[in-house]
């Protein structure tokens, strides 16, 4: 019972501190000029490489996770 | 190719096309975009061509709506096709829209896919949801995607028509769940990383399709295929991608695939991009593939009905393939459109090779001349693929 009280304890100071000092980006918003370039998206043209996709797709028994998990650099 | 796998491959190039397929925007709605491509795949017998049509549109500014239309005109006269049917054409038509909602950092997005073709109609519905995190360095998204498949059969007249064979029906069902991630990981890196897992249940191969077993004096018959009625698949893949100091990017992608049916995959790819001339973008890339064999195909059967499952499919073979692929884009002006912020013309070619290496061209068997079943040469396929089109952005 005192270890959970322990783990408990430890638990929420844990997240309590968390609470008080977040993440900070190590990349700040004014630091994603070069992600913001086009050249840097993974699907620069969707029609292209959707269809490329699929040609592949078509010939190949592998299936699935083609896709990339978009930008995320919200530098836009 | 198997009739499921098509179809699949059709879902997928909705679902690309849309942007939605474990794909997010979190935070961001997708531009206002206009796209008309013109695509060509010519190999192995096979000629496919036509247009695609993508357009995205904001509203408001919490809203974006998206939709694309897709047609494959096929005319094939493959090695598959050769051996046990005569050439065919055939046209698909594939429809699709979507629709993103911002909240705050997040993005929902659900749409339908419709897909016809005179012995498939598929339908697909798909949903997604995006977070952006820990300062828009990090998204997380999940999908999750529904297919919906009715197979036919067609036989061929004696006049040279084809029709629906009345004796014929099945169905496909579908389920696809992923997960993705995209990081920052410094001013010019961004890692993205992705799972998928897609299950389906029911007919899984071609009514057309046959496989081959060995006859005395070296010949070969021939059989319907038949596929397991369920396929389980994951795939986990990674893309890292790194600007250049020079204005120019890197990409590096690796995906790992294994299914319930013994297929174990693995493909990289490496593409650069370089901006040149003020006005043009060049890009480059070479992907490499290499899977293994199912576990219940096989080029050559040792006799009829040897196994309960039997698959002479190639893409259940063992190969390997390499395409390497340039395009351009040249952004041009349009006068007096106040309206197009910035346009595009865009051409690319790829070429792609495929060497199998437990599949036969069956096509060269000839006893009388010593090339028995099982001795014929392995077959290779070389195709190019062909694209064309304008980008609008408005």
């Amino acid at each position: 019972m005192r270890a959970i009280r322990v783990l408990l304890a430890t638990v929420a100071v844990v997240v309590g501190a968390s609470a008080c000092s977040p993440i900070q980006p190590w990349v700040k918003p004014y630091e994603r000029e070069h992600l913001a370039d086009p050249i840097m998206a993974f699907d620069r043209n969707p029609v292209s490489s959707a269809y490329l996709d699929h040609v592949f797709e078509a010939r190949e028994g592998a299936r699935g996770a083609s896709g990339s998990a978009g930008g995320g650099c919200g530098c836009n | 190719m198997s009739f499921f796998r098509r179809w699949l491959a059709l879902a997928v190039l909705g679902a690309g096309a849309l942007g939605v397929a474990a794909q997010a925007f979190a935070g961001v709605l997708p531009e206002d975009r206009a796209d008309v491509l013109y695509h060509r795949y010519q190999g192995g017998g096979i000629t496919i061509d036509g247009p695609s049509v993508l357009i995205r549109k904001k509203i408001g500014e919490k809203f974006s709506v998206a939709a694309n239309y897709y047609q494959d005109m096929v005319s094939s006269a493959s090695i598959d096709v050769q051996l046990s049917a005569s050439k065919y054409e055939e046209t698909r038509k594939q429809k699709s829209i979507s629709f993103d909602y911002l909240r705050g950092k997040a993005t929902y997005s659900a749409g339908v896919i419709d897909s016809k073709e005179s012995d498939y109609v598929a339908d697909t519905a798909f949903f997604a949801l995006s977070q952006d995190m820990f300062g828009d360095l990090t998204t997380v998204s999940l999908s999750y995607k529904r297919g919906w498949n009715d197979v036919f059969r067609n036989v061929k007249l004696a006049d040279g028509s084809k029709v629906r064979d009345d004796t014929f029906r099945d169905r496909v069902d579908t389920r696809g769940y992923s997960v993705g991630l995209s990081q920052i990981l410094t001013r010019n890196l961004i890692l993205a990383v992705n799972y998928e897992v897609i299950t389906d249940e029911g007919f899984l191969n071609s009514p057309y399709r046959s496989v081959r077993f060995a006859t005395p004096g070296g010949g070969f018959s021939l059989e319907k295929e038949i596929y397991p009625r369920t396929h389980t698949s994951n795939a986990v893949s990674t893309r890292l991608k790194y600007y250049l100091p020079y204005r120019a990017a890197l990409e590096g992608s690796y995906r790992f695939y294994t299914d319930t049916w013994g297929v174990v995959a693995n493909n990289v790819e490496i593409s650069y991009t370089q901006p040149a001339f003020k006005r043009w973008i060049l890009d480059g890339r070479v992907r490499y593939y290499k899977q293994n064999a199912a576990d219940f195909y096989s080029d050559l059967f040792p006799r009829a009905q040897s196994q309960n499952f039997e698959a002479r499919d190639k893409e259940l073979a063992t190969f390997d393939s390499i395409a390497v692929g340039v395009g351009a884009s040249y952004e041009f002006t349009i006068p007096r459109v106040r309206w197009v912020q910035k346009s595009t013309l865009n051409a690319r070619i790829d070429h792609l090779t495929i060497n199998y290496d437990d599949f036969r061209d069956a096509t060269q068997n000839d006893p009388a001349n010593g090339i028995v079943a099982g001795a014929e040469p392995l077959y290779k396929l070389n195709a190019n693929i062909f694209e064309v089109f304008v980008s609008i952005w408005f």
